[in-house]
């Protein structure tokens, strides 16, 4: 079937297997392999995406449910070439180590901020529940959502 | 929204320095192994066996053949080559052959145009199996018919055990092994089986080069072991297989086995075009190796004063179907079982079987974690039974650079337990929270189980250590490249080729603070890892490689400048660079041979504050304070991320993770059921570093992912002992164990 | 090898329809049509079963473009929900003063991610006995409204959900919505896993104290059931809690550990209540 929607701001059309994911779609139909397929039922957030502004899990959204609907990924927060501030501050603490986790962190600490500009040490670690992380302990992605908090 | 961009420091040896793959990290544009494409590229799915142990009977592939957008189904009839394979002994098939000896075993491959394609024609493969009884305990693995008849692991040097299913057997003996004190305590500790759950599923491209030979596109931990396994079974010379490193997922050790690079090459060789394999996560559970599960029986003999006697221990590791690294894990758990401690007398019998379990062979701390859990759980009950403080106990026996251990090597470099021990003690907790709090700061998390009812606090320590480098007699070495040139403006540029695998570890950037440091230029790249550019870097893997990239870069950037300044041209070298020699165990006594069956140690402390809610038995840590000895941090900050993310992974063990099975088929293979520690059960990790520089390392550098991982289990089922009084003798610990049920 | 772009979808791939009606009326025409279509809404569950592999529905009615499921309101005194509630809606005030044990259980599921996208009327279409929002909607005494091209009927939640994962629908219904009482005393919820975010209940418990005492647990049965008390017997309320439960040992946990989890939350739900 045929599919239209927003994309990181441009409309795109494309064809799409009915019963596929939006993130296989993004990953393999759109070229934005960005959002990661880590496990494919909403337990690991590496997939995550805003759709209409919403936080959610790419793998658990039917690729034809986007039809007519926004959505902006991890490739589509810098902007003019220049990183995000939580791009930047997880490159700079050390936020990043194997990275699979990273751009679902991204996104979900974008969502984070744009909600609560200056979150407490609960509301960082509740919202960012939904994604795992296996090689940093956290600590750093926490040092990261503190320090684009500050900028 | 967007940040200025910043002034990125570089950096070399010593200096906090920037990932140089952070950049496409945070932007989604680094290209994992999973990421890629090519034109024409067909979808690879593997059939795997539904059955841990079975005789197959038949397969038939014609149905699936007809299915649409098939374009091969290839069983073990297809293999070109040698039929089976193996990280160290060829025991196990490219695909299942006459019989499938463990739940998820591959048997046959499917090529289609879409993965749903594939997906539905694996369906139609016909496999007829008959059902074999499977080898599910492993302390019954000796009596049953063996699984492996010709005995692969035999003959290699080690302990000649005539008993079925044995994969290696160790005694170590040392002094007088019945040597008696005034006081003796014992337990029996079990270690359930814990999977590295990294993040990146399995996956890999492998593309024909319309020669005959194949280039893979793979996430793993050690290319040229796998170029190595995988040509004999495509019967190619090495050569014609190019493994080049796509950017990994996580690997933890899960991925020095091999997953879909044979696999993927058949089809690609079969069908003349690319082939891409993407392991769903529950295909991923399936298909590694895992952390051996353990039953360590353990008696430590002491004097009244606390000076450790003798100690006695029987290790039963449990390595599934095929032995992997097996034989290496029985080794380390027996070398480690006494812990960093001076133990003049002592047995140890270390043992691992095959069974139709789960296959399992390397996780970070690889034998040691085992053993750690089962000698501190000790030692705090020594401490207990002579009424001396924990801490003061581990001070008294703590082992240090001259000494021996049990399997009779000196400790010839630098290890500082005494050291970890004290300045760990000394770190302070956070006083008690008071309540009300919000139930994120509790037990049970956002479960909301408890305002503060039934909730305790409790202190635990732990101290443990492990081996750097692959041990007993393996030639093990890293080759580095380096092509040095003057640019235009008279300014020093180097590419530097180095086959260690960058899964998250950060050794990229130690290659290049290497690279800068010695060649005193900031004008430093590193060529994509691959086999057909430079030899083996051997395995990222028991945390050697920085150490042994930093050796070889730091070789060729030496000789190379050297030649360079010499000639006054353009220069490109390649050098090998190898850590002291090691030598077997004695098989009969498990004494060393030579001067070392391991090249060095690293040892860390850790104190850990937990809450219990001994009610529920849920637990909530609070805080981790650790002090590792790292001989010298590269890369501080990368130093404190893998402290950081090796106690995650312990404290997992610790608290919830688990492969379970029944009747030797896995019954959590999903990341719902396997659950592994989200931002609200990582407590923050107060960590210092002991930096006292390794004499035979380059730049003084010992590893340091493993340690914390290897303690952290211990010590944080030491606080949760504080907190509950129980003896909770089994991870990970279950609500039923704190409870009491 | 640098990403590219996969050629359009071979046309041999089995059919899979998706249906977007944007009215209820249009979906309730969908749904008399082609009742074997599975109804999607957050995708939380659907998506799994379609991403594992484990069934290819042949149709898929996508309600997400149906603006009636949306929302709450009051009504009469009571509170109807959409069955297109997410829990991260249930979580915001006002919503969350009147119901709080929804909210908390809401607090519970998954991820933000999934709090998102995952919904009250797909938490009941599923009908799990782990299912976070039915106990809190037993103890709210809610009512279900089925609605098809034949009228519309009311059923009491604990008649609506008949056995695990099955549940009372007609294959041409679709779920409106549910009533519930908005609580006047106090009521909570407490679930039970292995970690401290992120966990399928290994068992839970919502309790209030409006009058009369009302419990309801899940994961402890084949279904989340409800079990009334007065507060003059609440005493004996935990060990009828347990007594009720009818768990199974699985991966999650032991039967045993679960009947006296429940015993430990009914104890601590009634001080949080009564006090």
């Amino acid at each position: 079937m045929n599919i239209e929607l927003r994309v990181n701001g441009e409309p795109r059309e494309l064809e799409v297997w009915e019963g596929e994911s939006l993130l296989f779609a993004l990953r393999e139909r759109l070229g934005l392999p960005g959002s990661k397929n880590a496990c494919e039922q909403g337990e690991c957030g590496s997939c995550s995406v805003m759709l209409d502004g919403k936080l959610v899990c790419s793998c658990l959204v039917l690729a034809a449910q986007a039809q007519g609907h926004d959505v902006v990924t991890v490739e589509g927060l810098a902007e003019d070439g220049n990183l995000h501030r939580v791009q930047e501050a997880f490159a700079e603490t050390g936020a990043v180590q194997c990275g699979f986790c990273t751009p679902g962190f991204v996104v979900a600490t974008a969502d984070l901020l744009a909600r609560n500009a200056d979150p407490s040490e609960d509301e960082l670690r509740e919202a960012l529940s939904g994604n795992l992380c296996r090689c940093t302990g956290y600590a750093k992605i926490f040092d990261a959502v503190r320090l684009a908090a500050s900028r | 929204m967007s940040a200025p961009a910043r002034e990125v420091v570089l950096g070399r040896i010593g200096e906090v320095s920037r990932r140089s793959d952070a950049v496409p990290k945070v932007t989604g544009e680094f290209a994992y192994s999973s990421d890629l494409h090519a034109a024409g590229m067909l979808w690879g799915h593997t059939v795997r066996s539904p059955q841990a142990h079975a005789r197959i009977v038949g397969i038939d592939t014609s149905r699936a053949l007809t299915m649409p957008g098939v374009h091969a189904v290839l069983t073990h009839d297809d293999v070109p080559g040698e039929k089976l394979y193996g990280l160290e002994f060829r025991d196990q098939p490219v695909l299942a052959i006459d019989r499938v000896r463990y739940f998820g075993e591959p048997v046959a491959l499917v090529a289609a145009e879409h993965p749903e394609q594939a997906r539905r024609a694996a369906e139609q493969v016909r496999v007829e199996y008959e059902l074999l009884e499977p080898i599910v305990d492993p302390e019954r693995a000796t009596e049953q018919a063996p699984l492996h008849p010709d005995r692969p692991t035999m003959g290699r040097g080690y302990r000649d055990d005539e008993r079925p299913n044995v994969v290696r057997s160790l005694v170590i003996r040392h002094g007088d092994p019945d040597a008696r004190g005034d006081v003796s305590v014992s337990g029996v500790y079990d270690v359930g089986i814990q999977d590295q759950a990294f993040l990146g599923p399995e996956s890999g491209l492998a593309v024909p080069d319309g020669e005959g030979g194949v280039d893979v596109y793979v996430a793993t931990q050690w290319l040229h072991v796998d170029r190595d396994q995988g040509a004999p079974c495509l019967g190619v010379a090495p050569g014609q297989v190019r493994i080049r490193l796509a950017g990994v997922g996580g690997a933890f050790g899960g991925r020095e086995d091999l997953s879909m690079q044979i696999h993927g090459s058949m089809l690609a060789l079969h069908t003349n075009r690319p082939v891409k394999i993407v392991y769903s996560r529950e295909e991923s559970f399936v298909g590694h190796i895992h952390r051996h599960p353990a039953r360590i029986l353990s008696e430590h003999r002491a004097t009244r004063e606390g000076r450790l006697v003798c100690v006695r221990v029987r290790v039963l590791l449990d390595g599934g179907a095929y032995a992997s690294s097996s034989t290496a894990v029985t080794s380390n758990a027996a070398s480690f079982a006494c812990g960093p401690y001076k133990v003049d007398n002592a047995l140890v019998e270390s043992l691992c079987v095959y069974t139709n379990n789960p296959p399992c062979g390397a996780m970070r701390g690889f034998g040691a974690v085992q053993s750690c859990f089962a000698h501190e759980a000790q030692m705090d009950k020594l401490a207990a039974a002579l009424d001396i403080d924990p801490v003061e106990l581990r001070l008294l026996n703590a082992l240090e650079s001259g000494d021996v251990m049990p399997t009779g090597q000196v400790i010839a470099g630098k290890l500082p337990v005494a050291e970890v021990i004290r300045r760990c003690a000394a770190l302070t907790p956070p006083e008690p929270e008071e309540l009300p709090r919000d139930p994120l700061r509790l037990p049970g998390g956002s479960g909301n189980t408890t305002r503060g009812e039934g909730v305790r606090r409790g202190v635990g320590f732990a101290v443990g250590f492990k081996n750097i480098g692959y041990s007993e007699g393996f030639d093990d070495y890293t080759a580095a490249r380096v092509r040095l040139h003057r640019t235009a403006d008279g300014e020093l540029s180097a590419e530097v080729h180095c086959a260690a695998a960058e899964v998250g570890q950060g050794v990229a950037n130690v290659i290049l603070q290497t690279a800068r440091t010695e060649l005193e230029t900031e004008d430093v790249v590193l060529a994509a890892a691959t086999t057909s550019a430079v030899g083996s870097a051997g395995s990222a893997s028991a945390s050697r490689m920085t150490w042994m990239a930093a050796g070889a870069v730091q070789l060729a950037c030496r000789d190379a400048l050297a030649e360079h300044r010499r000639t006054g041209s353009d220069v490109d070298l390649e050098r090998t660079y190898r850590h002291p020699r090691t030598t077997p165990l004695d098989p009969e006594t498990g004494q060393v041979t030579g001067e070392r069956a391991h090249v060095a140690y690293a040892c860390a402390a850790m104190r850990v504050v937990a809450e219990v809610d001994v009610e529920l038995g849920l637990t909530r840590v609070v805080w981790i304070g650790t002090v590792q000895d790292v001989g010298r941090a590269v890369n501080p900050s990368a130093v404190e991320g893998q402290i950081e993310g090796g106690t995650a992974q312990g404290l997992g063990l610790a608290l919830m993770e688990e492969i379970q099975t029944r009747d030797g088929l896995i019954t959590n293979a999903s990341f719902t059921d396997y659950l592994i520690p989200t931002t609200l059960d990582m407590p923050p990790v107060a960590s210092e570093l002991v930096e006292d520089a390794e004499p035979d390392a380059p730049y003084g550098v010992k590893g340091v992912g493993e340690p914390p991982t290897v303690v952290s289990t211990a010590a944080v089922v030491s606080a949760l002992r504080a907190a509950t009084g129980r003896e909770l003798a089994r991870v990970p610990v279950r609500p039923d164990d704190i409870v009491g049920l | 090898m640098r990403p590219s772009i996969l050629s359009r979808p071979p046309s041999t791939l089995r059919a899979v329809d998706v249906l977007s009606p944007r009215s209820l009326e249009a979906a309730l025409l969908l749904k008399a049509e082609r009742p074997d279509a599975v109804p999607i809404q957050g995708g939380t569950d659907v998506m799994v079963e379609l991403n594992f592999d484990r069934g290819r529905p042949p149709t898929l009615l996508n309600l997400n473009e149906v603006e009636e499921l949306r929302g709450w309101s009051r009504e009469n005194g009571t509170v109807w929900l959409g069955a297109g509630l997410t829990y991260t809606e249930a979580m915001e005030p006002p919503l969350s003063e009147l119901l709080p044990a929804l909210a908390e259980a809401s607090r519970t599921v998954g991820g933000p991610q999934i709090r998102n996208r995952g919904t009250i009327g797909g938490n009941l279409g599923t009908a799990s006995p782990a299912g976070d929002a039915i106990p809190p909607l037993l103890v709210g005494d809610a009512q279900v409204k089925l609605v098809s091209l034949r009228g519309e009927r009311v059923v009491p939640l604990h008649e609506f959900i008949v056995g695990p994962k099955r549940n009372a629908m007609s294959d041409d219904e679709l779920i409106a919505g549910v009533h519930v009482k908005p609580v006047s005393g106090r009521e909570t919820f407490m679930k039970i896993g292995p970690r401290n975010a992120m966990v399928i209940s290994v068992v839970s418990l919502a309790l209030r104290v409006d009058g009369d005492v009302h419990a309801a647990f899940g994961s402890a049965g084949p279904v989340p059931t409800l079990v009334r008390a007065s507060t003059d017997d609440v005493h004996t309320l935990p060990e009828r809690v347990a007594d009720a439960a009818s768990p199974i040992d699985d991966v999650r946990g032991t039967a045993e550990y679960r009947r006296h989890a429940l015993r430990v939350l009914t104890k601590r739900a009634l001080e949080r209540c009564l006090a």
